[in-house]
């Protein structure tokens, strides 16, 4: 099978991506926290994206700061995904009060946007990764529950569903062996795009000054560490920036790509 | 009863017991979180004393519930309480902040609206062809970056390579329309880039569907023109999934307004609620919620009447 | 020798498929097709899905749907070459010179916008007639089709008028410009056959007034021989063969010909009466959250080895009562008898035999099949959960039974989109039998499939009972599928048995009121039946 070009390149940044976060401890050239030159100098071959705005090494930082963003937005959608997975297949095949239940409070949370919820969350919760984890997980399950339980609804009317019932079956060999395999595709590419969501929401809660705290540091936090020197002409915040929108953009093309293979291959492997 | 009516009138209804529950959510459900108002207020390292005075008189004291209809009935007069932080009235501090927010909000939809459908009936013409990738491409980019990200990049582009426009958006009173209009065009180019794509691809996905049914075949077989097909056919079933969607994405204008006011330290409704996380000031935080949650579900109640309104079965019936 | 209208010469039509995720894949649908119809005759296109009728009907308009090119050959409509007419030409052609009758109306009606507009769009847009000519040519072509109060039908919207009613409006959309030619593509092939036979009625009578030339598309050659003067038989895209209507009905040279004609006439006698393996005594069901019976004290027996086919149209509450003996739908009260135990209302209090012992077969196989097994693992399936089979001992089973189905052991590792229609169905069919049922309820398990194909599972399902001595319950709305496997015969409407028996008897005058329109309403293949049935109906209903 041939991999179209842009698949190829969302596949190589997400693992390069992955990569620099498992071994940032060992590809990081300095140190997080100490300062390593001038403030704010610009990109040199001791500084290959400059320094920060007390004169920290941006791309040592930026490395540390994917690590982070990409162990929360990675645990938050997994989280998210378990949860929401779970919960969905079971209102599917459960049914009845189970499932109005569930479905009735997951349309309450997703009546109010989730950065407001977040917002009001963290207003009481103390700011810490588990806290921020769990908010995150637990709002986008939500949307996994939806889309999860949609999909298993769809294949739970299938006749080959019905012929396992009729056959004795227990929930368990349908729920795993008919219904789990024919949902599989969209839902890793669902999985994409919650951790793509899981990402730019992280990003947002540090930027906002609500997420990460010092003296660790993601991505939206080294924006707005930085901002203040774009005034000046200074691009500093514009690298966070632009590692933020390059995981995004490449993980989207991989979940892109899975999920135009999902229609092809609905009909068995394709011929 | 019509039986138009009687949805509509059952899908408002509906709108308004989730935000009975939402306001619920919003004051029992963040009573029922660990964490001490009056500890947050006074910090570490407070007496007990004082602790327990200001528990007194924040009324912490009496049952959770007792408080939340309280604060409902008192809310649904218009008083939101005082700020804990400073002690202002918030229904005073709100009134002007809002209003801000929807001078923002208003603007990026008036150009973001009437642009979107025009790409999204432009991308949706040349289904496959060249502007449609095009177009589908650049809104897939902007749809990964989140909004704060995006004012960057803009800011850097108008304030330091082009030195247009300023880096921050003031607005006062006593300044005019047009002054206005100048402060905010970054702002407003920002929110525009960030609901644009939704807004065009849904819009895309609406016409699409709708010039792929039987009915448009029909049309075509009887020798019409393109643009009357489109005109007389597709468009009166278009309209409402295309209206739906754009309400559904002003919707989405609501949490972008939050982070793109931070940004350019506009002063207005989402600055002053994140300004008030910070601080745990909890009844700014509960009040300003609760209004971006009543626009977000108004909007979307919006949305279903539209589209029951516009269903040809429902306003016809058998 | 009268004027031709349309003529097709070396036609060749080809498409391009883009599947998603795989290389396009290029096609050729129609080659080398040759026929003419003159003006005011009606040619009927037959074959089966694939053949191509719908793509060559449609050419006649120079349309390709999708991705379909009109690649060779000349089409001459009128006396000039259209296949590469230029857009503003076609569109002066388009709804003026030859019209469209869709087989849904339901879908392709735009459901905004009132009947009436509709229908005298084509008059109006092509500069026929000023409105008021054109809509009164609407109401004479709603009265001429039959429809009920013809002033003020057009007034409503498609969705509040019957699927029968809209493929007449529709049909009346198609005449109301003048045409000199309108392409009906299936227009009765999604309805009820007591409906169809109105409708076919109503278009034969509108076409015999109005003096138009019809190209008439369907599967189904009992029908189109009602309507065609002549007919053409396509396969796989190419000519079978071309005649006159009685020639092809009564004379037909090719093979392929003659197994569409010969079609569904199967022989079975019916086996004398034996002792039940199946009483379902006055059963009454109703869906959880209605109070409406879907099925009224229903009483039926299945002899054990014999076939009760359930006959009736959409709506009758046939395929309720195989939900309610397969125990997905308790029924609100009566009792069903299973090869001598009582069986428990609800699916739960089944035993494992209760459950082996009665197995089910679908209409669609594509989705009765898991699309990520194997048809080793389908069929396997049923022998491990039942009997405990495993390893090579399972393997050679499942290989039996693929012969048995006559699929030949080459199948094992197949999935099912591997398969054709007809072999799907096979599959589930061996599926079925892998657990050595006492019955089979069968659910429409032919009405997806191509008429030969059908016959072929028909002749299978038959010789297995003749084999292993399963009794099948028989859920159709084909009469012919009923004659053709039937001991018994259940003719159910509204919810009620009407009439049960011997298949003779229940064949055999005087009948009820219903099973006399329902038997009467089935087209037969030979040339005058419409005719014949319609003037009898009239007679009663004069008589009455």
């Amino acid at each position: 099978m041939k991999l179209p070009f842009s698949a190829v390149l969302g596949i190589f940044l997400t693992s390069s991506f992955l990569f620099m976060a498992v071994f940032a401890q060992f590809l990081a050239p300095y140190s997080i926290s100490d300062p390593s030159g001038g403030v704010w100098e610009g990109p040199s071959a001791t500084h290959w994206l400059g320094t920060d705005t007390i004169g920290r090494d941006i791309f040592s930082r930026l490395i540390y700061g994917g690590q982070i963003t990409i162990f929360v937005a990675l645990a938050s959608s997994t989280l998210a995904f378990s949860l929401g997975a779970f919960l969905g297949f079971m209102a599917a095949v459960k049914g009845g009060w189970v499932e109005q239940v569930m479905s009735r409070l997951v349309d309450l949370v997703m009546a109010i946007p989730s950065l407001i919820v977040a917002l009001v969350i963290l207003s009481v919760l103390p700011l810490n990764l588990t806290v921020l984890i769990l908010v995150i997980g637990l709002l986008d399950s939500t949307r996994v529950y939806r889309l999860s339980r949609a999909v298993a609804m769809d294949i739970a009317v299938m006749d080959y569903v019905e012929a396992a019932k009729l056959r004795g079956e227990r929930q368990t060999w349908i729920i795993f062996r008919e219904i789990l395999p024919n949902a599989l595709s969209p839902l890793v590419a669902e999985f994409g795009l919650r951790f793509i969501f899981a990402v730019l929401f992280i990003s947002t809660l540090s930027f906002l000054g609500l997420g990460i705290q010092p003296p660790l540091t993601d991505w939206g936090g080294m924006v707005k560490e930085n901002k203040d020197g774009l005034v000046y002409g200074k691009s500093a915040a514009l690298m966070p920036a632009l590692a933020i929108a390059a995981l995004a953009i490449s993980v989207n093309l991989v979940a892109d790509w899975i999920l135009s293979r999902t229609s092809s291959l609905k009909g068995g492997r394709g011929g | 009863m019509h039986p138009v009516l009687k949805l509509v009138v059952q899908r408002i209804a509906l709108g308004l017991i989730l935000l009975l529950a939402v306001s619920a959510v919003i004051f029992l459900g963040i009573e029922a979180l660990p964490g001490d108002t009056a500890q947050a207020i006074l910090g570490q390292g407070a007496t007990e004393v004082s602790l327990a005075n200001l528990r007194e008189k924040l009324g912490l004291n009496e049952p959770a519930i007792t408080r939340y209809f309280a604060w409902l009935w008192a809310a649904l007069h218009g008083d939101l309480g005082v700020a804990l932080t400073n002690g202002i009235d918030i229904s005073t501090a709100i009134g002007q902040r809002f209003g801000n927010t929807l001078f923002l909000a208003s603007c990026a939809a008036a150009i973001a609206v009437p642009l979107a459908i025009i790409l999204g009936l432009v991308a949706a013409r040349y289904n496959g062809r060249w502007p449609d990738k095009l177009i589908s491409g650049i809104t897939l980019t902007t749809i990964s970056l989140p909004e704060f990200v995006a004012a960057y990049f803009v800011i850097f582009l108008l304030t330091q390579v082009f030195p247009i426009f300023q880096p921050v958006a003031m607005v006062f009173p006593g300044m005019t329309f047009w002054e206005r209009l100048h402060a905010v065009a970054l702002p407003v180019i920002v929110l525009v880039m960030v609901v644009l794509a939704h807004m065009m691809r849904m819009t895309r996905a609406a016409i699409l569907n709708v010039m792929q049914s039987a009915y448009i075949e029909t049309a075509e077989l009887k020798g019409l023109s393109p643009m009357q097909v489109i005109w007389k056919h597709a468009f009166p079933n278009a309209i409402a999934p295309i209206v739906s969607v754009v309400i559904l994405n002003l919707a989405y204008l609501v949490v972008g307004v939050v982070v793109v006011e931070v940004v350019f330290s506009y002063n207005a409704l989402g600055q002053y609620l994140v300004d008030h996380v910070t601080k745990r000031d909890l009844p700014v935080v509960q009040a300003v919620g609760m209004i971006f949650a009543a626009v977000y579900i108004g909007l979307n109640i919006l949305a279903d009447v539209i589209t029951i309104i516009a269903n040809p079965r429902l306003r016809h019936p058998k | 020798m009268a004027e031709t209208l349309l003529e097709f010469r070396g036609l060749r039509i080809e498409a391009t498929a883009y599947p998603p995720g795989e290389a396009p894949r290029h096609m050729v649908l129609v080659e080398d097709v040759s026929v003419s119809v003159e003006r005011g005759k009606v040619l009927g296109l037959i074959g089966e899905s694939g053949a191509g009728k719908s793509t060559i009907g449609l050419s006649a308009m120079a349309y390709g749907r999708g991705g379909v090119r009109l690649t060779g050959g000349v089409i001459s409509l009128n006396g000039r070459d259209i296949r590469l007419a230029d857009a503003a030409a076609l569109r002066a052609l388009r709804g003026r010179e030859v019209t469209y009758v869709s087989q849904s109306a339901a879908a392709s009606f735009n459901p905004a916008k009132r009947i009436l507009e509709q229908v005298i769009e084509t008059s109006i847009s092509h500069g026929l007639m000023n409105k008021a000519e054109a809509e009164a040519r609407a109401v004479d072509l709603f009265a001429q089709l039959g429809l009920p109060n013809p002033e003020s039908f057009g007034a409503r919207y498609p969705h509040q008028v019957s699927g029968g009613q809209l493929q007449r409006a529709m049909t009346a959309m198609a005449l109301c410009p003048s045409p000199d030619l309108v392409i009906f593509d299936e227009p009765t092939t999604a309805l009820d056959v007591t409906t169809q036979i109105e409708v076919l009625a109503a278009i034969k009578r509108a076409i015999v007034q109005t003096g138009v030339a019809a190209l008439y598309i369907t599967h189904d050659l009992a029908v189109v021989a009602q309507v065609a003067d002549h007919i053409l038989v396509l396969r796989g895209g190419k000519k079978v063969e071309y005649g006159t209507t009685d020639q092809i009905i009564n004379g037909p040279r090719e093979a392929y010909t003659r197994a569409l004609v010969s079609v569904r006439s199967i022989d079975h006698a019916e086996k004398a009466q034996a002792a039940p393996v199946l009483s379902v005594a006055n059963v009454t069901a109703r869906y959880r959250g209605t109070n409406f019976d879907v099925l009224k004290n229903v009483t039926v027996d299945l002899a054990a080895g014999q076939t009760l086919a359930v006959v009736g149209e959409s709506g009758s509450g046939k395929s309720t009562l195989a939900r309610v003996i397969t125990g997905l739908l308790p029924a609100a009260q009566g009792r069903i008898t299973f090869a001598g135990r009582a069986l428990s209302g609800d699916l739960a209090g089944r035993s494992k035999d209760d459950l082996r012992e009665l197995q089910m077969i679908y209409q669609m196989a594509d989705t009765a099949m898991n699309p990520r097994q194997t048809v080793g693992t389908i069929i396997g399936r049923p022998l491990e959960f039942y009997f405990g089979l495993k390893g090579e001992a399972k393997r050679k089973r499942i290989q039996d039974l693929l012969e048995q189905i006559e699929m030949g052991k080459g199948y094992i590792d197949r999935y099912p989109a591997e398969l054709s229609g007809g072999q799907k169905q096979r599959v589930c069919i061996a599926r079925a039998l892998a657990a050595e049922p006492k019955l089979i309820i069968c659910d429409e398990v032919t009405s997806a499939l191509d008429p030969l194909v059908a016959d072929g599972i028909l002749k299978l399902l038959l010789n297995l009972q003749a084999e292993a001595g399963v009794a099948y319950l028989f859920i159709t709305h084909d009469i012919a599928t009923v004659r053709a496997i039937a001991d018994r015969i259940a003719v159910m409407f509204k919810g009620q048995v009407v009439r049960y028996g011997q298949k003779t008897d229940v064949l055999t005058p005087p009948f009820d009121d219903y099973t006399d329109l329902l038997l009467s309403s089935v087209p037969e293949m030979k040339l005058g039946w419409l005719e014949q049935v319609i003037a009898g109906r009239k007679m009663e209903a004069a008589g009455n």
